[in-house]
């Protein structure tokens, strides 16, 4: 009987991955990058202390106040304020992408998919994407009652535009071949959409998901920064105000640190549902 | 040459007396494109009749039409004029000018269309499961015996994009076929493959054919394919197509390899190449892309 080799799953197919790149440069570029980054960074501020850095807090003075149990300037890992902020900001940008992403794919999908709607829809959409998110501030205010509500309102808007146009692109790029095909097996109309577009727009869908989550953090925390009482974008403006450069670093450090924890997790999940996409990828070489 | 109208009486006969189906009758058909506009005329009153359980090839130069004459039985395009009969019922004619797409007559794409987010398996379920005729779990069952059969039983789980063309197009073949069509329309499917492969494909599709009988309406502009595969080779001019010449190919079944080394392969090669050769020195002559 022949033996059949199982390929690893799971934990030990990452533990696998895992060591497996750690024989290639990769992890070691990327170490030496952050690494380099941090030295330039020093070097400005701390190190040479170069004019107008100087005012700038240096990695020694962020990590330390950001690991330190009585904080200088009020915020670290230790503090509560620091997980009331993070969670503030996780918690408005996730109501606004999944506001955001369940009228901007749908929005999307039948735009692509009828000429009619695109006809209704598309203009108004395209005459209203191009108005910056900050544009919108005043409006957002005077329309929603607190501070919550517009927040939420201004990052659903932006990250609502690119969801919807990557959608109706992906529809688009649907070779009409698969179309045909799906007439010719004796599809509904609703087969068509559930077994051709749905699945069809899937990579376009999940690129935009991509960019839309990034765009609803920024505009999450411009719109923190002009209206808001908690939140990482406002604990930036905050220090600012008050002249405590330290919290307003860690601020940015943690807002890039979670947005890419966000992106990768959008990733992750796109990756988890278009497996057949990812395996022909692989194939490739990619 | 031009072809006269068929005679009905003959061909009415042949369809009531055969037990087998998908007999074809194109009468004088024209399709103009754009008929306001430019006016591309890419069939002008072409007319053929293809028997129940024929294998008909049809051969000639790159974009001369032979696609859009395929679309229309299938019902992705409209005709202009004439009319398009399946077992003498109309598919497509005056007062119908585009057809209905249904699962009697299945097309397999010139660049295959298996959906890439579904396994072979699920690829070749889902005509069956979306018409209701098979739930999906006996829909599925099917699927993996009918890719077993025919050698694919061990990627039956796989994506198309994890398989090579071959096994692809073979998969493609499979999923038409378990719609049990009355006919099988294939674009250059074997056009982008290497000899090797090529050749496999023909004798998989001369094995399916054998087994099944179903009439197959072949477009190809590839004579030794032409030949080998066909009852009945069909030569068409250039833009806008219409029928040359027909070339009965009398070689018995089943044929293998070999048949391609034989004496009457060769006639028939420089019969057809002859025929083919004056339609793409005119193609040529006439600005349109080059014979591939």
């Amino acid at each position: 009987m022949p033996r059949s080799i199982e390929a690893p799953t799971g934990l030990s197919m990452f533990v696998y991955r895992f060591k497996k790149s750690l024989q290639t440069p990769d992890p070691y570029l990327t170490l030496f990058g952050v690494g380099l980054w941090l030295f330039v960074w020093w070097l400005l501020c701390e190190g040479l202390r170069v004019d107008r850095f100087d005012k700038i807090p240096g990695p020694v003075a962020v990590f330390s106040e950001l690991f330190s149990r009585i904080p200088f300037q009020g915020i670290s890992i230790f503090t509560p304020e620091y997980y009331e902020h993070i969670l503030v900001s996780c918690r408005r940008i996730a109501i606004a992408f999944a506001i955001a992403t369940g009228v901007g794919v749908p929005l999307g999908l039948f735009m692509g998919w009828s000429k009619r709607i695109r006809d209704y829809a598309f203009p108004i959409l395209e005459t209203l994407r191009p108005i910056p998110i900050l544009a919108w501030v005043p409006l957002s205010i005077l329309m929603f009652p607190g501070f919550e509500a517009p927040v939420i309102f201004l990052a659903t808007l932006a990250s609502l535009f690119v969801t919807t146009l990557n959608t109706m692109l992906g529809v688009d790029s649907i070779d009409e071949a698969y179309f045909r095909a799906a007439g010719c097996l004796g599809s509904s109309n609703w087969d068509v959409f559930k077994h051709v577009v749905v699945p069809g727009a899937l990579p376009y869908i999940f690129t935009g998901l991509q960019i839309s989550i990034g765009v609803a953090w920024f505009s999450l925390v411009a719109a923190e920064m002009v209206s808001g009482d908690l939140g990482l974008g406002y604990l930036i403006v905050d220090s600012y105000m008050n002249n405590v450069t330290v919290p307003m670093v860690i601020g940015m450090i943690t807002l890039g640190f979670v947005g890419w924890l966000t992106s990768v997790m959008v990733r992750a999940l796109g990756n988890w549902l278009m497996q057949w996409h990812v395996k022909a990828l692989a194939l490739q070489g990619r | 040459m031009n072809v006269s109208v068929p005679n009905f009486e003959e061909v009415a006969p042949s369809m009531t007396v055969s037990k087998s189906r998908g007999a074809l009758s194109i009468r004088n058909v024209t399709k103009i494109y754009d008929p306001e506009g430019v006016n591309v005329m890419a069939v002008k009153d072409c007319s053929m009749e293809i028997a129940a359980g024929e294998v008909c090839m049809i051969v000639g130069p790159s974009g001369c039409g032979k696609t859009t004459l395929l679309n229309a039985i299938a019902g992705f395009h409209s005709i202009t004029y004439g009319e398009i009969l399946l077992d003498g019922e109309l598919l497509c004619g005056p007062g119908k000018p585009k057809a209905e797409q249904g699962a009697e007559r299945m097309v397999v794409f010139q660049h295959g269309a298996l959906f890439p987010w579904k396994t072979l398996a699920q690829n070749v379920a889902y005509g069956p499961m979306v018409q209701g005729r098979l739930s999906k779990s006996l829909a599925l069952e099917k699927a993996r015996d009918m890719l077993a059969e025919a050698g694919l039983g061990s990627v039956t789980e796989k994506y198309p994009g994890e398989v090579s063309s071959g096994m692809s197009r073979r998969a493609e073949i499979v999923r038409a076929l378990i719609n049990d069509p009355k006919v099988l329309l294939l674009d250059e499917p074997y056009r982008a493959m290497d000899a090797l492969t090529k050749s496999i494909m023909h004798e998989s599709l001369l094995e399916t054919y054998d087994r099944t009988k179903v009439t197959i309406f072949f477009i190809t502009h590839d004579l030794e394919e032409a030949i080998f595969l066909g009852d009945k080779v069909h030569i068409v001019t250039t833009r806008p197509c219409q029928l040359k010449k027909t070339v009965n190919v009398n070689i018995a079944r089943p044929r293998s390899y070999e048949t391609q080394s034989s004496e009457a392969f060769r006639l028939l090669m420089e019969e057809v190449n002859e025929a083919v050769h004056e339609e793409a020195i005119k193609a040529f002559k006439a600005g349109e892309r080059e014979l591939a």
